[in-house]
């Protein structure tokens, strides 16, 4: 009888529990070597605080963790580094004023001279067709390249098992490719891999096995190539998935909100300047704006909504009416509103009662204010309205912004700015760390408010979610907006190559960009 | 088996309440013992500093005249702290105040009482407005710290006022004493509200304590200052100019320290002298705190002080401690409710098998 080799890693029992909640309840998962393992789950299902404990940054309360067949203690990242297990994280840790090279030599354990380094590292550019040049300066690279910093640090390890987490959010679509690439080279290679995803049609594409994740439990082990996305999503959520509803026939009124060359200088010295952003939402349009992370769009966001002022009236036109040089309260009162991309300490205070949150940015256009005094009933109720509507789950409008999930505070946010009834709303990353059901129905919920003839527009980093839900869409990138495309008409290639398309060759891609978003004039 | 902090997953309200009363009540404990040990009677330390001005009626005026000054300074500050911004040099806003509510009181001598004691308060809010006015430029133009430049402007109000009473401002009549003539019946305000034992600056405390309320606790005002302090982002957002807020924050609380300082001086020295630096400025930060940044228990601790003050006098005659003891006590008071902070937004927790953590810490 042929004995089957151990699991590369195999966790038994294993539990983990945080002061009202338990994160990860008697986990039990295997992963075979070189295989590539999907940890499939919502936001808050306890993906990330598995993955913790394996990589030795949070201990579990109960259970084993087996690493080729034998009990492995991992009291920290320096020992799970020893046993071969490497790690990727979402937000990446480089220092932005240093080279490649030098971030890569302050994450090693072990100390290697600069040409050894040098040797090792083109040793792992080799051998997985990876691109990227040790001398640049980290704040002068794209994201996707700063991930491949982090990739290139774990490999130098030889890694045993890799853990990606949530890896694609900040990649254009080339980019994933490339990524895929990369890590089916690995698995060929005998690594195992446990891929950190809610993107299903990734999972579909790449992975053997997949591992389902709710609550804290696991619901389920499923083979992705057999399963279609829409099945594992609703093993995922736990529940029937809802379709936004949205009539077959858009109609589209005057320009509401418009930008014309709006240019503005870089806030700080890695932020990103805006140059020439010319758009146009018409009523009962959802303007979709699409782009890796930190091309611009928090930086168009705030020159939208009055944190930052245009350099002149003119850049910024609601309702046909100049704007640029008021202030947030003053737009506001006009009826633009706009909720931004962090919901804890911008778009809410998190040690701030429900009510309070609502008189952040309601107090004027709901009248809770006479004589400079907030009136507490008018602001209660409104917050209780806008938890009514919007089935936002908290104890109360006297529950603090941040007792609640992610979901239910993004709920009582777009809740506060549409029941406004806003002119004009500009939204940032909608749905962010949002769960499947909070989604759908903040989706609904703009479509329903242009619907009623707002204009919408929509900064996102997802692709999938700007594609089912706007009507047009323009891609920044570099501090500038392409050219608007409707929804339909435009292809993923053509959108993906505008989001700076495979990066690596920085002046290539400013040129790219150039010739791509330049403006017919 | 160890003790671990546990964050709260909303700050305790009980504790929010409690750790004052706590660090006074772990404040006297503490300084029973350490003055038994000095060689004192602790016990009998703790209790005339503590005690003996609040059963003792004949001490009601002096705790009610210290406490004046405290409460109206640290009013003023709790809405800087609650921004954080931090004036800590209410002391020389205080000094300026007097003096510029003084030197318009020589200004027009002749002047009657309706005219001069008005003319007298607003100079004084003016003066202690300008002193703060200067670290809010520096701030909102320059990035400079404001702990920095408003602590440094104490020292340049003492000078100033050094140089005031002891030069072109100095008593002809003063026996060669470092300080201004006195002021004239008209420009003085009484001791107390004749018959009884409360001084005008009290009464003006309890008005302002109230105003102060309905400010942090119903105004848009109020929101604006607890939202930059909690989360600037947030504030910039919802509408509220961070620079307006380092300009109106250090107006107020520079404004009620010059107040304060001019009703000292018009009602209780009736002149400005080289003692008339007394504290007050310091002392209302730790008011401010021990007062939870809420107007009513800002009150509340600015009495507290304000006994402590007088018991610390009263404990030097009696059990014949040292002059320091009322500081010492006040700074205790100020750690422990510093320290205590944490049980706001933390609870303690015994955990039983600490062993694997405490392996995970060892060197490897």
């Amino acid at each position: 009888m042929k004995v089957e080799a151990p699991p590369r890693l195999e966790l038994v029992g294993v539990s983990k529990s945080f002061p009202g909640v338990r994160a990860n309840d008697a986990i039990n998962l295997k992963v075979r070597s070189g295989e590539i393992h999907a940890l499939l789950g919502e936001n808050g299902a306890g993906k990330s605080t598995l993955v913790k404990m394996i990589y030795g940054i949070l201990a579990p309360d109960e259970g084993q963790i087996l690493f080729d067949g034998a009990l492995a203690r991992i009291s920290n990242p320096r020992a799970a580094r020893r046993l071969g297990i490497g790690m990727v994280f979402q937000h990446f840790s480089l220092f932005e004023a240093m080279t490649v090279l030098e971030n890569i030599a302050l994450g090693l354990d072990a100390r290697l001279s600069q040409r050894e380094l040098l040797a090792e590292f083109h040793r792992v550019l080799d051998a997985y067709h990876l691109k990227l040049d040790p001398r640049r300066i980290v704040s002068t690279l794209s994201v996707g390249e700063r991930q491949r910093i982090e990739i290139v640090r774990a490999l130098l390890l030889d890694p045993r098992l890799l853990i990606m987490d949530e890896p694609t959010s900040v990649l254009t679509p080339q980019e994933v490719e490339q990524l895929f690439e990369t890590l089916r080279r690995l698995s060929a290679g005998g690594c195992s891999i446990l891929y950190i995803s809610h993107k299903l049609h990734e999972i579909v594409a790449l992975c053997d096995t997949a591992t389902i994740l709710r609550g804290g439990k696991v619901v389920g082990t499923a083979d992705p190539r057999r399963e279609t996305s829409r099945s594992m999503a609703e093993m995922m959520i736990g529940a029937n998935l809802k379709e936004i509803t949205k009539p077959a026939e858009r109609i589209f009124g005057p320009p509401k909100l418009e930008t014309q060359n709006l240019s503005l200088p870089k806030p700080t010295e890695f932020g990103v300047s805006l140059k020439d952003v010319t758009l146009c939402v018409r009523a009962g349009e959802i303007f979709g704006v699409a782009g890796v992370a930190g091309n611009g769009q928090n930086e168009l966001l705030s020159a939208l909504s009055g944190e930052t002022l245009a350099p002149g009236a003119e850049a910024v036109i609601l309702s046909g009416e100049p704007v640029g040089r008021l202030r947030v309260t003053e737009r506001r009162n006009l009826g633009l509103c706009a909720v931004p991309e962090e919901r804890h300490g911008h778009a809410a205070v998190s040690e701030f009662s429900l009510t309070d949150n609502a008189s952040l940015t309601g107090r004027d256009r709901m009248a809770f204010v006479s004589f400079g005094l907030i009136d507490p009933g008018k602001a209660t109720t409104y917050a209780s309205e806008v938890i009514g509507a919007f089935t936002v789950k908290a104890t109360g409008p006297g529950a603090l912004a941040g007792s609640l999930s992610g979901g239910n505070l993004q709920k009582f946010i777009m809740g506060r700015e549409i029941m406004q009834h806003p002119e004009a709303l500009v939204v940032c990353q909608p749905t962010w760390g949002v769960d499947a059901g909070a989604a759908s129905a903040i989706h609904q919920a703009i479509v329903d408010l242009s619907a009623r003839g707002s204009a919408v527009l929509v900064v996102s980093q997802d692709l999938d979610e700007l594609l089912t839900l706007c009507d047009t869409i323009a891609v920044i990138n570099l501090g500038r907006l392409s050219k608007t495309m409707k929804v339909g008409e435009a292809s993923i290639e053509e959108i993906g190559l505008l989001m700076g398309g495979v990066h690596g060759d920085p002046s290539a891609t400013i040129e790219l960009t150039e010739q791509l978003h330049a403006h017919p004039v | 088996m160890r003790i671990r902090f546990e964050k709260r997953l909303a700050p305790s309200r009980f504790m929010l309440v409690a750790t004052p009363v706590a660090s006074v009540v772990l404040t006297m404990l503490l300084g029973a013992i350490i003055f038994q040990l000095l060689g004192f009677d602790g016990p009998d330390a703790i209790w005339q500093t503590f005690v003996t001005p609040i059963v003792a009626p004949y001490k009601w005026q002096d705790v009610l005249t210290k406490a004046a000054p405290l409460i109206i300074i640290a009013l003023g500050l709790l809405l800087g702290n609650q921004a954080k911004i931090w004036n800590i040099g209410a002391e020389g806003q205080y000094v300026i105040g007097a003096l510029t509510g003084a030197g318009l009181a020589f200004a027009m001598p002749g002047a009657p009482a309706f005219v001069a004691i008005p003319v007298m308060i607003a100079g004084g809010i003016f003066g202690g407005m300008v002193w703060a006015g200067m670290p809010a430029v520096l701030r909102t133009r320059f990035h400079v710290s404001e702990v920095l430049s408003t602590l440094m402007l104490v020292y340049v109000a003492m000078q100033v006022l050094n140089y005031l009473i002891g030069g072109p401002w100095k008593d002809p009549n003063g026996h060669n004493f470092p300080q201004t003539p006195p002021f004239t019946a008209a420009q003085t305000l009484p001791h107390v509200i004749p018959g009884t034992v409360i001084p005008p600056g009290f009464l003006v405390a309890i008005a302002l304590t109230l105003v102060f309320w309905v400010l942090t606790a119903r105004s848009v005002y109020g929101f604006s200052v607890r939202t930059v302090g909690v989360a600037p982002s947030a504030a910039r957002y919802g509408g509220f100019d961070a620079s307006r807020t380092v300009w109106s924050t250090l107006m107020i609380s520079g404004g009620m320290a010059g107040l304060a300082g001019i009703l000292e001086s018009m009602s209780q020295l009736g002149q400005i002298n080289l003692g008339f630096p007394s504290g007050y400025g310091f002392t209302a930060i730790i008011v401010s705190f021990l007062g939870r940044l809420h107007p009513l228990g800002v009150f509340l601790a600015g009495l507290i002080l304000a006994v402590t003050y007088v018991g610390g006098q009263v404990a030097q005659t009696v059990v014949h401690v040292p002059e320091a003891t009322a500081g010492i006590f006040q700074a205790t008071m100020l750690f422990f409710i510093l320290a205590s902070d944490i049980l706001v937004r933390y609870r303690l927790r015994l955990v039983r098998g600490a062993r694997r953590a405490a392996a995970a810490g060892a060197p490897a």
